[in-house]
C-alpha cells in the first residue's frame, strides 16, 4: 500500500510540475523580455554616451522650403566657417567640430550594395593638428586627405570587403563615383553599429558631394571642463540665423537616442510580452484544470480535513498556498530560463543580421520582483475557482465508503453565460467588419471583440464537445471498433475537463489560425499590389528614395537591345481644396505597353492633349469627373508655394497600383519639379527579359549600387519580406502553443487514467489487449486534441475573416484568402499532438497492474 | 451458530471423473524473493468439472483469491500447471494470455467492475465488441431474460441498483458462452436478497446452460449454492465438500478456525 501512496504523490508531483510549465513558459518570457531589452537599452545608451561623451552643444541646419534644394540639387545650409568662429569665440568653447554628412551607398566587392539603405552615410574626415580626427581613431592606413580617397569605418570596410589601397565604388546621387581607400576607422556611431555604412572624405570632397564649399550641416561643440551646457547652448542659440540652424545640448541628444533605441526595442518587447501573455493565459486554464482534478481526487481526505474541524476558509488557504507554492517555484525556474531566452535571443537576432550594442546582461531587481509576481499571482488566481469548490465538500463525504458518481452539474448556467459572451463577441466583430478603416479605436474593439469571442468559446466549449466529439467517435469506432467507442465515451464522460484540455490547443489554433489566414491574405494582396496592372517585365528604381534616377541616364536604358519599351514615372504631390494628391508624369506614348489602364471616362488621347487622368477613387474623393477644369496647388517646388495651377480632368481610370491615383505627361509635371528625376523605370523586354537584358540595363545606368531592377518575382519577393516575419512569428507561436497544449493533454489523460484504474483493469481481465488499451487512451486524446485545433481554427478564421476587413482602406488589394493547405497542415499537427500526449499515460495505462487495478478504490 | 452440527461424509468419488473444464497441477506461487518469500500457492492440484458450480474457500491469506487468478489467466504461475481445457496457460504469453480471457473466460468481480459510460446492453456484450465478434442474439436474449435486465439494457451503471449492477455483470460473463466463469466474491457487495438473486443466477446458469462456474468467496450461505467447496488453508487444499449446505460450510469452517487457534 505504501507503495502505490508514494507512487501517487510521486505521480501528483509530476502532474504539478507539467501545470508549471505553462507558468513557467510564461514568466520565462516575461523574465526573458524584460532583461533583454534592459541589457540593450542600457548597452544603446553606454554606446551613445561614448559616442556623445565629447558633445556639449551640437548645432544643426533647419530645412526651409527656400534652401533645400537648388538647382544643383545640392543643398545649402547656414552652418559656415564663419559661425563656428564666432562659436569657438564664446567662453569655455574648446573646439567645434564642422561636420558634413550625406547619403552614400556602397557597392561591396562583389558589385553588391552594403548595409542598410538609410542608415548609410558618409561624413568628411577632420584631422586635428596632430594629422587625426579623435572621433575616427584610425585603425589601419591614414585619414583621407585629397579627393580621390576615402576611408571606411571597420565594420563597413569588412562588410564590403575593402582593402587598404582597393578602388571603391559608391554613389550618393546618380552616377558611380570611385575613390582609392586610404584608411579603416572605429566608430561608436549608432548607425553603423545597427547595419548602416560609413564612408568618409575629406571636407572639401563632402562638401563638393553634398553641400556647397565651405558649408556644413553639423558644429559639434566641445567645451572645457566646468562648462554650464545649458547656458552655453543658449549662448550658441542666440548666435544662429533665425529659422535656420538649431542648437541642440548634449545631454539631450543624448534623451533623444536613448528614446529612439527604447522605441525601436519597444516593437520586439510587445512581440515577446503577447508571447508571454498568451502562455499564462493558457497556463490558467491548465492550473485550473489541473487544481480541479487534484481537488476531485482529494475529496476524501478533503473531507476528513472538514470533518476533524477544519473550517472552509482553511481549506481555501490550503489550496491558494500550494497554488502560490506552485506559482512562485515555476517563475524562478522561469526566471531562469527568462535569462537565458534574454541571452540567446540576442545571439539569434545578430547571426540573422540585426545589429546591437555591446554591453553585459542588465538584471534589474524589478525583474527578478515582477517576474515571481506575475507567476504567483497567475497561478493562485488559477486556483481560485477550484479551491472554492474545495471548500464545498461536505464533512459527511469522508464517511462515504463506495465512491459516490459525481453527480454531472448542470451546465445551463456555463452555457448561458457562454452564449452571451460569444454573442456579443461576434455581434462586435460583425459590427467591425462593416469598417474599413484600421485606427486605434477600430483597433482596440477589434483586440476586445476577438477576446470575447474567443472566451466565450472557451465557455462554451463542453457545450461543443458532444456533438463534435460524438461525430469524431463516429469515425474512431468505425476506424478502431471497441477502442475507438470507448475513447469517444471516456472523452464524453466529463465535458467540463475535455473542454478545459481542448482550451489551451484551441487558444493556439485561434491564435495561429488568424495570423496566418490575415498573413496569407496580406501575401496574396501584396501580390497584387506590387505585380497587378503590371505589364511591364522590369522595374527600376532607386535604392533610395531622395536621390531618384537621373533623366539623361534613363535615356539609355531604351537603348539596351531587348528593350522595347522604356516608361519613366516622375511624381509630384499637390494639394487640392482640403486633399492631397501625387501626380505622376510619364510617358503617355508608351505607358500602355507596362501597364494595362482602364479608362471609364475620356480616353489616353485626352489625357495626351494636356490633360490629367484621374483613379476613380480620387476622381471620387475630390468629387472631379472627366472635362472638370480643377485648380491644385503643386508643393515640391518652393516657387509653386501659393501658385494655383489650373488642371483640365481629361480621363478617369480604374483604380491601378501602377501608375498611382493620377497622371498626366511629363512635359505637365517638370515644371513642378525642383528637378526633373524619375523616381522609377517601367521596361517591357522582349520576351519577357532575361537576366542578360536585367544586368544591360544595370549596366546602363552606370552600375551604380543605388539601382535596383527588379523583376515581377524580385517584387513579389520584397513585399514578401515583412509577411515573412509574421510568419516566424507563427510558427514561433505554435511551437509555444504546442508544447503547452502537450502538458495540458498529457495531464488530463494522466489523471483520467488513474481515475479510472478499475475500469481499465476490468478491461484488461475481460480480453482487452494492453494494445487495445493503448489505443483507447491514445484515441481520446487525439479526439480532445482535434476538436480543439477544430474549434480554434473556425474561431481564428472568423476572427481573421472580420479583422481582415478592417485593412479595407490602407490596402484596397487586401483579399481573404484561406491557405487550406496550411491549415490541413495545423490539423495533422493538432493529431500529432494528440498521439505525443498519450504516449506516456497510454503506456502507464497498459502496464497498470491488472489485479492490483481491478481492487483499487 | 450452535444449531449447525452435521459433519458431512466424504466426497462421492463418481463426480470426479465428469469432464474437466479446468485443472491445476501441483501449481505454486510464491511472491517475494528471500525473507520476503511468500508461498501463496503450495503445490495445489485441483479439477474443476465442466458445467459444475465449484466454490473456493478459505480465510484471507489462504490463497483462494490467488488460486483464481492463476487458473484464470490474471497472474502468472511459478510452478506446476494450469489449464484452462488444453489450453496450458504457463506457456502463454500476455497477448494469448488476453486473448484466451477474451474467448475462453467470463468474470464477475466484487465491485461489479462495468464501464459507467456504457449502456448496461453494452456492458453486457463488451467482450464480444472487444473479440470483434457479433454475438448470439438468441443466447443473449435468453441470458438477459434469465437476469430480469430486459427493462434496463438501456441503462448506465450508475442509474442501476448495485444488485441489478451484478446482475448486468452476470450476463456479461454468460452473453460470451465462455468455456469457464471466474467470480470473485460476487455477492460481496450485495445485500442478502441481491445476493441471493445473482448466486440464483449462476447456479441456475449450471444447471440450465451447462456453465462452468468458479467463485472464490468466503460466505457459507453463498458456497451453498455451489455444487462443491474446496477449502484452501496456507496455499493448500485442506478439505472438500459436496452438494455442501451453507450450514454444512459453516461447521466445516468453524473446525478449521478452532484448528488454527489451537496450532
Amino acid at each position: 500500500m505504501l507503495r502505490t501512496a508514494l507512487r501517487n504523490v510521486l505521480a501528483h508531483k509530476a502532474r504539478l510540475m507539467m501545470t508549471a510549465l505553462a507558468v513557467l513558459l510564461g514568466t520565462a518570457f516575461v523574465a526573458g523580455t524584460l532583461i533583454f531589452s534592459d541589457t540593450i537599452g542600457e548597452a544603446a545608451k553606454n554606446a551613445s554616451t561614448r559616442n556623445l561623451k565629447d558633445v556639449a552643444v551640437s548645432v544643426e541646419t533647419v530645412r526651409t522650403g527656400t534652401d533645400d534644394e537648388s538647382a544643383d540639387g545640392k543643398r545649402t545650409t547656414a552652418l559656415d566657417e564663419k559661425l563656428a568662429a564666432r562659436i569657438r569665440a564664446l567662453p569655455g568653447v574648446a573646439n567645434v567640430r564642422s561636420d558634413v554628412t550625406g547619403p552614400a551607398t556602397l557597392a561591396g566587392k562583389d558589385g553588391r550594395p552594403v548595409g542598410e539603405d538609410w542608415r548609410n552615410r558618409a561624413v568628411n574626415y577632420l584631422p586635428g593638428t596632430d594629422g587625426r580626427d579623435d572621433r575616427y581613431p584610425l585603425v589601419q592606413g591614414r585619414g583621407p586627405a585629397a579627393a580621390d580617397e576615402l576611408a571606411l569605418a571597420e565594420a563597413t570596410a569588412k562588410a564590403a570587403g575593402y582593402r587598404i589601397g582597393d578602388t571603391v565604388r559608391f554613389a550618393t546621387d546618380g552616377p558611380v563615383l570611385t575613390k582609392k581607400l586610404v584608411g579603416i576607422v572605429s566608430t561608436d556611431d549608432r548607425q553603423v553599429i545597427a547595419g548602416g555604412s560609413l564612408a568618409l572624405f575629406d571636407t572639401a570632397t563632402a562638401q563638393r558631394l553634398y553641400l556647397h564649399p565651405g558649408q556644413f550641416s553639423e558644429l559639434v561643440v566641445t567645451t572645457h571642463p566646468g562648462t554650464d551646457q545649458q547656458a552655453l547652448t543658449a549662448q550658441v542659440r542666440a548666435l544662429l540665423p533665425k529659422d535656420r540652424a538649431t542648437a541642440t545640448s548634449g545631454a539631450e541628444l543624448a534623451a533623444q537616442q536613448a528614446k529612439m533605441v527604447t522605441a525601436q526595442n519597444s516593437a520586439m518587447s510587445k512581440t515577446l510580452l503577447t508571447f508571454a501573455g498568451i502562455a499564462l493565459f493558457v497556463g490558467v486554464f491548465l492550473i485550473a484544470n489541473t487544481f480541479t482534478m487534484l481537488i476531485s481526487q482529494r475529496s476524501r481526505e478533503i473531507a476528513l480535513m472538514r470533518a476533524i474541524g477544519a473550517s472552509r476558509r482553511q481549506v481555501v488557504r490550503s489550496v491558494l498556498a500550494e497554488a502560490g507554492l506552485l506559482g512562485l517555484l515555476s517563475s524562478a525556474v522561469g526566471f531562469a530560463l527568462g535569462a537565458g531566452i534574454a541571452v540567446g535571443l540576442r545571439a539569434v537576432l545578430d547571426a540573422n543580421g540585426a545589429h546591437f550594442p555591446d554591453g553585459p546582461v542588465v538584471v534589474k531587481p524589478t525583474t527578478v520582483l515582477y517576474t515571481l509576481a506575475v507567476g504567483v499571482v497567475v497561478t493562485v488566481l488559477a486556483a481560485w475557482l477550484p479551491s472554492r469548490k474545495a471548500a464545498k465538500i461536505a464533512p459527511v463525504e469522508a464517511l462515504n465508503t463506495v465512491e459516490a458518481p459525481l453527480a454531472p452539474r448542470s451546465l445551463v448556467l456555463r452555457n448561458s453565460l457562454g452564449l452571451l459572451v460569444t454573442g456579443v463577441g461576434v455581434a462586435v466583430m460583425l459590427y467591425l467588419s462593416t469598417f474599413d478603416v484600421a485606427d486605434e479605436n477600430n483597433l482596440l474593439l477589434a483586440m476586445a471583440g476577438s477576446m470575447l469571442t474567443l472566451v466565450g468559446m472557451i465557455i462554451l466549449a463542453p457545450l461543443l464537445s458532444r456533438p463534435l466529439v460524438s461525430l469524431a467517435g463516429l469515425v474512431t469506432t468505425r476506424l478502431f471498433g471497441i477502442s475507438g467507442k470507448l475513447a469517444k465515451e471516456n472523452a464524453l464522460r466529463n465535458p467540463r475537463r475535455t473542454a478545459a484540455t481542448a482550451s489551451s490547443l484551441m487558444i493556439g489554433l485561434t491564435l495561429i489560425t488568424g495570423m496566418t489566414v490575415v498573413g496569407e491574405s496580406a501575401q496574396r494582396g501584396m501580390d497584387k499590389m506590387a505585380a497587378t496592372g503590371l505589364t511591364a517585365d522590369y522595374k527600376v528604381t532607386a535604392g533610395s528614395v531622395m536621390t531618384g534616377l537621373d533623366p539623361e541616364l534613363s535615356k539609355k536604358v531604351a537603348q539596351v537591345p531587348g528593350v522595347r519599351a522604356m516608361v519613366p514615372l516622375r511624381g509630384t504631390f499637390f494639394k487640392a481644396g482640403d486633399g492631397f494628391g501625387r501626380l505622376t508624369g510619364t510617358d503617355l506614348a508608351q505607358l500602355p505597353a507596362v501597364t494595362a489602364l482602364d479608362f471609364t471616362q475620356g480616353s489616353l488621347d485626352a489625357v495626351r492633349a494636356g490633360g490629367i487622368a484621374v483613379s476613380e477613387k480620387e476622381a471620387a474623393e475630390h468629387h472631379w469627373k472627366a472635362g472638370d477644369q480643377v485648380t491644385v496647388e503643386f508643393s515640391d517646388k518652393p516657387s509653386d508655394a501659393g501658385k494655383q495651377t489650373k488642371l483640365k480632368v481629361a480621363a478617369v481610370y480604374r483604380d491601378n497600383q501602377v501608375i498611382g491615383t493620377s497622371f498626366a505627361d511629363m512635359s505637365l509635371v517638370d515644371p513642378h519639379l525642383p528637378r526633373p528625376k524619375n523616381d522609377e523605370l517601367l521596361v517591357k523586354a522582349d520576351g519577357g527579359g532575361s537576366e542578360k537584358i536585367a544586368e544591360e540595363i544595370r549596366h546602363a545606368l552606370g552600375d551604380s549600387p543605388l539601382l535596383k531592377v527588379q523583376s515581377h518575382a524580385d517584387l513579389s519577393r520584397e513585399a514578401a519580406g515583412e509577411i515573412d516575419t509574421i510568419m516566424n512569428m507563427v510558427l514561433g507561436l505554435l511551437a509555444m502553443a504546442l508544447v503547452i497544449a502537450v502538458v495540458g493533454v498529457v495531464n488530463t489523460l494522466a489523471m483520467s487514467v488513474f481515475e479510472r484504474t478499475r475500469e481499465i483493469g476490468m478491461l484488461r481481465a475481460i480480453g482487452l489487449a494492453r494494445s487495445g488499451i493503448k489505443q483507447m487512451v491514445r484515441l481520446e486524446s487525439v479526439v480532445i486534441s482535434l476538436f480543439g485545433a477544430v474549434l480554434g481554427m473556425g474561431v481564428g478564421i472568423f476572427l481573421a475573416w472580420s479583422g481582415g476587413q478592417l485593412t479595407g482602406s490602407a490596402f484596397p488589394t487586401y483579399e481573404m484568402v484561406l491557405p487550406w493547405g496550411r491549415l490541413g497542415l495545423f490539423l495533422l499537427i493538432a493529431l500529432v499532438v494528440g498521439v505525443l500526449a498519450a504516449l506516456w499515460p497510454a503506456r502507464r495505462a497498459a502496464r497498470l497492474n491488472m489485479l492490483e487495478a481491478i481492487g483499487a478504490q | 451458530m450452535s444449531h449447525a452440527t452435521a459433519f458431512p461424509g466424504s466426497p462421492a468419488p463418481a463426480r470426479a471423473t465428469a469432464a474437466v473444464a479446468a485443472r491445476a497441477t501441483d501449481l505454486s506461487k510464491v511472491y517475494g524473493r528471500d525473507e520476503t518469500r511468500v508461498v501463496a500457492l503450495d503445490s495445489v492440484s485441483v479439477e474443476f468439472g465442466k458445467a459444475r458450480f465449484t466454490a473456493i474457500m478459505g480465510p484471507s491469506g489462504s490463497g483462494k483469491s490467488t488460486l483464481m487468478h492463476c487458473m484464470a489467466g490474471l497472474d502468472s504461475i511459478s510452478g506446476g500447471s494450469a489449464r484452462i481445457g488444453d489450453v496450458e496457460l504457463a506457456s502463454l504469453g500476455d497477448k494469448q494470455l488476453t486473448r484466451l480471457r477474451r474467448d475462453k473466460i467470463g468474470f464477475i468481480f466484487q465491485a461489479f467492475n462495468l464501464l459507467p459510460t456504457l449502456t448496461a446492453l453494452e456492458n453486457i456484450t463488451l467482450p464480444m465488441d472487444i473479440a470483434g465478434r457479433k454475438p448470439d442474439q438468441q443466447w443473449l436474449n435468453n441470458v438477459i431474460e434469465t437476469v430480469g435486465l430486459s427493462g434496463r439494457l438501456t441503462h448506465r451503471p450508475a442509474q442501476l441498483s448495485g444488485g441489478q449492477q451484478q446482475r448486468v455483470a452476470v450476463a456479461r460473463a454468460l452473453a460470451a458462452q465462455p468455456e469457464i466463469i471466474f467470480a470473485d466474491e460476487p455477492t460481496g457487495n450485495l445485500d442478502s436478497r441481491s445476493g441471493a438473486e445473482v448466486l440464483g443466477f449462476l447456479r441456475e446458469s449450471v444447471r440450465a446452460m451447462d456453465q462452468t462456474v468458479v467463485m472464490v468467496t468466503h460466505d457459507p450461505v453463498a458456497a451453498g449454492y455451489a455444487d462443491r467447496v474446496i477449502f484452501l488453508a496456507d496455499g493448500r487444499i485442506v478439505e472438500e465438500l459436496h452438494e455442501p449446505t451453507a450450514d454444512a460450510v459453516l461447521d466445516r469452517m468453524r473446525l478449521f478456525d478452532a484448528k488454527g487457534r489451537t496450532s
